[in-house]
């Protein structure tokens, strides 16, 4: 009897430390962690020159002098893959911000004020998420010319209502909880009740935004870069890598499936991470 | 008794129904108010929902649109709310909450701050194993404790309780009394106690006046109301009490 007590409590004792583990937390680091080596390691030391070419080491499959093989010009795409994956990574970390921070102020002042500006503004929002974004990048493109930059400019404008909507939501509902009401009996100004009361209040809605949207940069950054419109030759970008290897895909199959894995463990981790970091805070 | 707040043939508003096009129509909450609340004084103010308690302690801070004079002999009066739950910044700590005002109202440097809200936590009766918690963290009389600090750091001269105590069991509503009233003394405080418990009202009262659809219908000392209730909407409250 005492023998299966003690039996009986050793298993239970490791269910509950299991059922604290946050494997999606721990996944994610770990993915995020191999892309973040891969990219900065990239941005002092690649293996090859990531625009070195050689004419006799074409479409090379994978070996142990080139890990992921060559492509159709003969440069390693384990380099090329380093360097491609820290300007996406750059790309999609500027469009969040610029969306994050312009939407944000966006959504705040309209979700505190409301009136007239938040009307007009809030369908202004609806009629860019009303069109296709790809076709809209493509409009502002022909405006403003193609390239790495214009390319965070064009996306960062397309990524704010996604953040304006959410946090102008969020404001507005908080705006009426009696601790906005008794901060300006204190004699808080509208900025102060706005970003230092009730910000901090949508950082629980916000994160989760940020994450899914750089996400999307990332995806969109691939099809800007995919259609030539983003990165330029000779630079590497993931997209614009997978736009090359598209052509070869019979040829070189790893090319287009090892940059496709880099897209996919920058993806993965990010959102396992940020699917962690909320758990963890819910807990 | 001087006055420290005096208000004069008030009538106040509120609009319905506004949007971006329309201004919405006003309606009438309040109707001729008169009342002065004297230096020291717990002036009760009882009615039942609807009857316009809530509206006349905004107006008294300035946020409702309202005709009539409100005279202030004071500085800003301050307010506790009913419910603790949404009255507290979720997203600040005990300290952060009960340093805001000072904050706001600048004119310390960081170690008096520190120094006064410590002083006002003690004097709630929150020791130093809460100043970091949040307040998701606080039952409802604690939070309330952390309300009162945070109305009376800046030291007004003038706290409307709305309906502060009704929120909470009635052994921790007794112990936010006792604080209140206790505080009352030592910093030589005004209140409007805005209660529909009668029972609360007569613990701590000195006035009270009875509200009914806006207007004042009966006024007088704590006792005098409950001994000789005059207006039949005031003997209905009572009877409804017992």
């Amino acid at each position: 009897m005492l023998l299966a007590k003690k039996w009986d409590r050793r298993p239970r004792a490791a269910a509950d430390a299991g059922r604290h583990r946050n494997h999606f937390l721990w996944m994610g680091s770990i993915l995020t962690g191999i892309m973040l080596v891969l990219i900065l390691v990239g941005y002092v030391w690649t293996p090859y020159e990531t625009t070195g070419m050689s004419g006799t080491e074409k479409f090379l499959a994978p070996c142990l002098a080139h890990p992921l093989g060559t492509d159709n010009f003969g440069r390693d795409i384990l380099s090329r893959i380093m360097e491609g994956a820290g300007s996406t990574f750059f790309i999609a970390l500027c469009v969040v911000l610029i969306g994050g921070i312009v939407g944000t102020i966006i959504g705040c002042l309209t979700g505190y004020f409301g009136g007239v500006p938040d009307l007009v503004l809030m369908r202004v929002c609806d009629a860019i998420t009303a069109f296709p974004s790809i076709l809209l990048a493509l409009v502002l493109i022909t405006i403003v010319g193609y390239g790495k930059y214009p390319i965070i400019l064009i996306l960062g404008i397309l990524f704010i209502p996604s953040f304006a909507r959410v946090v102008r939501g969020e404001v507005a509902k908080e705006r009426n909880l009696n601790y906005v009401a008794s901060a300006r009996l204190m004699g808080a100004g509208h900025l102060r009740i706005i970003f230092r009361h009730i910000l901090p209040n949508t950082i629980q809605v916000l994160l989760p935004i940020a994450a899914i949207g750089f996400n999307n940069a990332v995806l969109a950054e691939a099809s800007m870069s995919y259609l030539g419109l983003g990165v330029q030759p000779p630079d590497a970008s993931l997209g614009r890598m997978l736009s090359e290897a598209q052509t070869y895909l019979a040829r070189a199959p790893w090319y287009a499936l090892f940059v496709g894995l880099a897209i996919v463990v920058m993806i993965l981790g990010l959102s396992l991470l940020t699917e962690g970091l909320q758990q963890r805070r819910r807990s | 008794m001087e006055p420290i707040l005096e208000i004069r043939d008030l009538n106040s508003f509120y609009r319905q129904g506004g949007n971006a096009f329309s201004r919405g129509r006003t309606v009438q909450v309040l109707q001729n108010i008169n009342v002065t609340i004297g230096q020291g004084e717990v002036l009760g103010l009882v009615g039942e929902s609807g009857s316009g308690k809530s509206t006349l302690a905004k107006s008294i801070l300035g946020m409702t649109e309202y005709q009539g004079e409100i005279i202030h002999h004071s500085r800003r009066p301050q307010m506790v709310f009913q419910d603790p739950y949404s009255s507290l910044n979720p997203a600040f700590s005990i300290r952060r909450i009960v340093e805001e005002p000072l904050r706001i109202y600048g004119k310390y440097t960081p170690a008096q701050r520190k120094q006064r809200v410590e002083e006002m936590l003690q004097a709630v009766g929150l020791g130093p194993e809460f100043y970091d918690r949040r307040p998701a963290q606080l039952s409802g009389g604690q939070r309330q404790r952390v309300s009162i600090a945070a109305a009376m750091i800046v030291r007004p001269r003038l706290v409307i309780l709305d309906e502060a105590v009704s929120a909470l069991d009635v052994t921790i509503q007794d112990q936010i009394l006792d604080l209140l009233m206790r505080l009352r003394r030592e910093y030589d405080l005004s209140y409007l106690f805005i209660s529909h418990d009668l029972n609360v009202i007569y613990q701590c009262c000195d006035r009270v006046i009875v509200m009914e659809k806006g207007q004042i219908v009966e006024e007088n000392t704590v006792d005098g109301i409950f001994d000789h209730p005059v207006h039949p909407y005031t003997k209905q409250l009572l009877q409804a009490a017992q």
